[in-house]
């Protein structure tokens, strides 16, 4: 497929075939529609070009029988396309278990990425093969996109919530990292490389880098020194405010007795305006945390209360399962993105 | 078989429309909705050529991937201010203002539109909107896409964004009295006889772009104003910072212009069933399916939005039902293609410059289409949306499309509006120029677009470059192709040869008045006893592909 003039980008993901195949299909129905239509047309242009000056043809009577095939046939083709692509993208967003998180703030014009392990990368992301990764991503400013074309898949990056976006890499190597919103003035300087390595070239990666805290150790000075704790308890384990560990994941009831799931854009908005959604029992005490905190503060917050399992701080939130995913905030049912 | 030229045709009178009444003022104030669609057609026209500049300069931008003809902020204001002209000043108003605007009363009999002094009335808000517009690009431009995401637009953009606002706000109002005098004139103005089912389908489409004129303008009205609100006083509509929901905005904002494409394509889908019909001498295969298949996109058009916004934190399941509705949407414009193209059989067509158009159209508007499907597939659209597919799409609709067929209607319809005929020979020569053109410069945007390529792109990657060369070497050919009719239309104007009353020998009741017409139309009001596109008597009516049983048609 990689010819003089390539037409798809390299492939790298788990999705990438399937996207290609869903891709080739639509081409491949366009091109045997156009070619159906303007060959027909061509034939029609030339068999019946006008002959005579004043030649009138006859006229002639509609079909129903004509109009109910094509009604019926593209609407069926259609409806094909519909279901494969709706399958492949429920895929492309059903939350992964077990993934590698990795937190992302987007800022005009750069990309602040952190891994779990406390690693921290500017318009670069290291991600093994073969492993599940999981992006948890907010911006400072305006609405970002994540677009690795290689991986087949794209996010909108939006303030003021959580978004999340996974993929599996297959293939080691170095891939676009593409800003696909329009974000201002250097808004095609906000590129970078998705680098994928080999496991083994991974955690070599990894050991060479730890120079800073992971977000969960960072969250927990955070949390001392923004006084959580006078409140929420030293580890969490509650006081005048909710208890916090063992929370992430779980379905709470507010004071006006609607539940909602403590994901992260819950517990982000619970910081930033803990006014609008009380947890049922408690008072409106809670000061507000808005512009005292950067959103990255605010992940590294996440990821202490996420690694709360109920024996203070562990390592960092790996696998806890989270049952909704990104996140409008005042959404009580799950939603998937 | 009663021969075409056996029409009877008025005595030609030395008084028309364009010379009855002499001076400037007799222009700016005139009722007469032919005088205003001239009025139309000018600034209309100024215009493109502006957008057309910003087109020019975006693709010598992109020639090299370094970004080294314009810096960026100064790109950015060039691709937002080539989408606000050529959407909001060209192409919204182009086939309805300028040929709907002439042909509709003609083409129903009618001395002219229901209400004249909105009609007029509508020109000077649109010559307002254009001004104030004009003033925001004079005194810095604009940088937010034509799509002025939040937050960016309200708190981050140091750029002229209320003026433009204001200016495309003030336009709405234009577009609401053109759609609102359009239905009402057809409701109400049609000749005895002028039976809805009579008339042309050029009408039918022209009264479903009202529809969404009427019910879709006022959602852009209303969500500038609040982004208006917000950039000025502060107050948290869209900005998460404050308590907004910049995603809000999306919805808000592909509400309206979702239905906007319909909009622009509506009109140009009835011009070519106008084109189709009469160089081929034939009534329209399925003339009811046509109709309402108008109907069917101005109602469904407006059920589709999401689709842009698959990207978004929006729900799966809300993607699901977008996804599901726009390829719903996607089956009336195929029952059109099929009509069309249906309908040549058998008949007798001309090669005359409207119909390459027409042809060129349908050939364009089908790929046009097709790579819609790309973007209504959830799959598809995750890793196309943002990129130069997009691009690629929707300038196959709408230039592809709109344009094609505003070319076509403009060509067909001179000879009546001037009384003037364009040089057959340029014509044709032109529209395959243009044809060329057009594909060479969209086509590779598909692929690059596949490729990764994003949209709105200052400087990119290398490996884009031959793409955008060949896109680069399209447009200029696209360009050199336009400029042809700008000059032979302006030539013929004055050097043209005289045009009788009926030069391409139609039935339709446009042409059964001199050219150009008298102020009033017709000397006197017509009574229809035939049905649109009838070159030959019902009774000589061929039957094709009928279900077993069902009853031939007398």
């Amino acid at each position: 497929m990689q010819g003089w003039i390539p037409i798809v980008p390299e492939s790298a993901s788990t999705f990438s075939w399937k996207v290609d195949a869903l891709y080739f299909y639509l081409s491949g129905v366009t091109l045997f529609f156009t070619l159906l239509i303007s060959g027909t047309l061509i034939f029609f242009v030339i068999r019946y070009r006008r002959r005579t000056p004043y030649e009138i043809p006859r006229p002639v009577a509609g079909s129903h029988k004509l109009e109910t095939v094509w009604t019926v046939i593209p609407f069926v083709i259609a409806m094909t396309m519909f279901l494969w692509g709706a399958t492949v993208y429920f895929d492309q967003y059903k939350p992964p278990h077990n993934a590698i998180e990795v937190y992302v703030v987007g800022k005009q014009w750069m990309w602040k990425l952190q891994h779990a392990t406390g690693q921290r990368e500017i318009n670069e992301l290291h991600v093994p093969v073969g492993r599940k990764v999981k992006l948890i991503m907010t911006s400072e400013d305006v609405i970002h996109d994540f677009f690795v074309p290689a991986f087949r898949t794209k996010a909108d990056v939006v303030p003021g919530r959580y978004t999340t976006l996974w993929f599996e890499a297959t293939k080691p190597g170095r891939y676009h990292l593409f800003c696909a919103e329009y974000c201002g003035m250097n808004h095609s300087g906000m590129i970078g490389s998705v680098i994928v390595l080999e496991s083994r070239d991974f955690d070599n990666w990894l050991s060479g880098n730890t120079g800073s805290m992971t977000p969960a150790t960072a969250g927990q000075q955070l949390y001392q020194t923004l006084g959580c704790a006078s409140c929420h308890g030293e580890n969490g384990q509650g006081g005048r405010g909710p208890a916090l560990t063992g929370t992430f994941g779980t379905e709470i009831t507010l004071t006006n007795g609607a539940k909602v799931t403590a994901d992260e854009g819950y517990l982000r908005e619970s910081i930033v305006n803990p006014q609008a959604k009380l947890v049922a029992g408690f008072g409106p005490i809670m000061p507000t945390f808005q512009g005292q905190v950067t959103e990255e503060q605010l992940v590294q917050l996440l990821a202490y209360i996420k690694s709360l399992h109920g024996a203070g701080p562990t390592t960092p939130a790996s696998a806890s399962p989270s049952p909704a995913r990104a996140v409008t905030a005042p959404s009580p049912t799950p939603s998937v993105r | 078989m009663k021969p075409i030229e056996s029409f009877e045709l008025p005595s030609p009178s030395k008084v028309n429309y364009l010379n009855a009444v002499y001076g400037l003022k007799s222009w700016l104030l005139t009722k007469d909705h032919k005088r205003i669609a001239l009025l139309y057609l000018g600034s209309i026209t100024f215009f493109f050529f502006i957008g057309g500049i910003y087109a020019l300069m975006i693709r010598l931008e992109l020639l090299t991937p370094q970004g080294d003809f314009l810096a960026s902020t100064t790109y950015n204001k060039v691709f937002t201010q080539h989408g606000i002209i050529m959407i909001f000043f060209f192409l919204i108003p182009s086939i309805p203002a300028t040929l709907g605007n002439f042909l509709i009363p003609m083409m129903i009999g009618a001395k002219d539109l229901a209400f004249p002094r909105i009609n007029l009335l509508s020109w000077y808000i649109y010559l307002l909107g254009g001004l104030v517009t004009i003033y925001s690009l004079l005194a810095g431009g604009v940088d937010t896409g034509w799509t002025f995401y939040t937050p960016f637009s309200t708190t981050f953009s140091n750029s002229y964004v209320v003026a433009t606002g204001l200016g495309i706000f003030i336009n709405g109002f234009s577009s609401i009295l053109t759609g609102l005098n359009f239905i009402v004139t057809i409701h109400t103005m049609r000749a005895p006889g002028m039976t809805w089912f009579r008339m042309p389908l050029f009408i039918w489409s022209h009264y479903a772009t009202s529809l969404i004129m009427i019910l879709g303008t006022p959602v852009i009205a209303i969500t500038v104003l609040l982004l208006a609100f917000e950039r000025l006083s502060g107050v948290g509509i869209f900005n998460p910072a404050m308590g907004g929901d910049p995603v809000l905005f999306q919805h808000m904002f592909w509400f309206y212009s979702h239905p906007a494409v319909y909009i622009m394509v509506l009109p140009g889908m009835g011009v070519i069933s106008e084109l189709i019909a009469n160089f081929s001498r034939k009534n329209i295969f399925g003339y009811s399916f046509v109709a309402f298949s108008s109907l069917a996109i101005a109602v469904f058009g407006f059920l589709v939005w999401g689709h842009h916004m698959f990207v978004t934190p929006q729900s799966v399941y809300a993607g699901m039902i977008f996804s599901f509705l726009s390829f719903a949407v996607a089956i009336p414009s195929a029952i059109k293609v099929f009509n069309w193209t249906a309908t040549l059989y058998k008949s007798s067509i001309s090669y005359d410059t409207p119909m390459l158009y027409a042809l060129g159209f349908i050939g364009l508007f089908t790929i046009g289409g097709m790579t819609g499907l790309f973007l209504a597939s959830l799959a598809t659209d995750v890793h196309l949306s943002d990129t130069y597919f997009v691009v690629a799409h929707f300038h196959y609709i709408m230039v592809g499309g709109a344009l094609m067929a505003y070319m076509g209607g403009l060509h067909y319809w001179w000879p009546k509006m001037t009384g003037r005929l364009y040089p057959e020979g340029w014509g044709r020569f032109s529209a395959l120029v243009i044809f060329v053109g057009f594909n060479l410069t969209f086509l590779p945007q598909f692929i690059a677009g596949y490729i990764g390529m994003p949209r709105r792109y200052h400087a990119y990657p290398p490996e884009f470059q031959v793409f955008n060369v060949l896109s680069t070497a399209g447009a200029s050919i696209l360009g050199f192709g336009m400029l042809i009719p700008a000059i032979y239309f302006v030539w013929s104007m004055r050097y043209g040869r005289h045009a009788e009353a009926n030069p391409w020998h139609l039935p339709g009741l446009e042409w059964r008045t001199q050219s150009p017409p008298p102020t009033e139309n017709f000397e006197t009001t017509p009574i229809v006893t035939w049905d649109a596109y009838e070159f030959a008597p019902p009774e000589e009516t061929e039957v094709v592909g009928k279900f077993r049983g069902e009853v031939e048609r007398a």
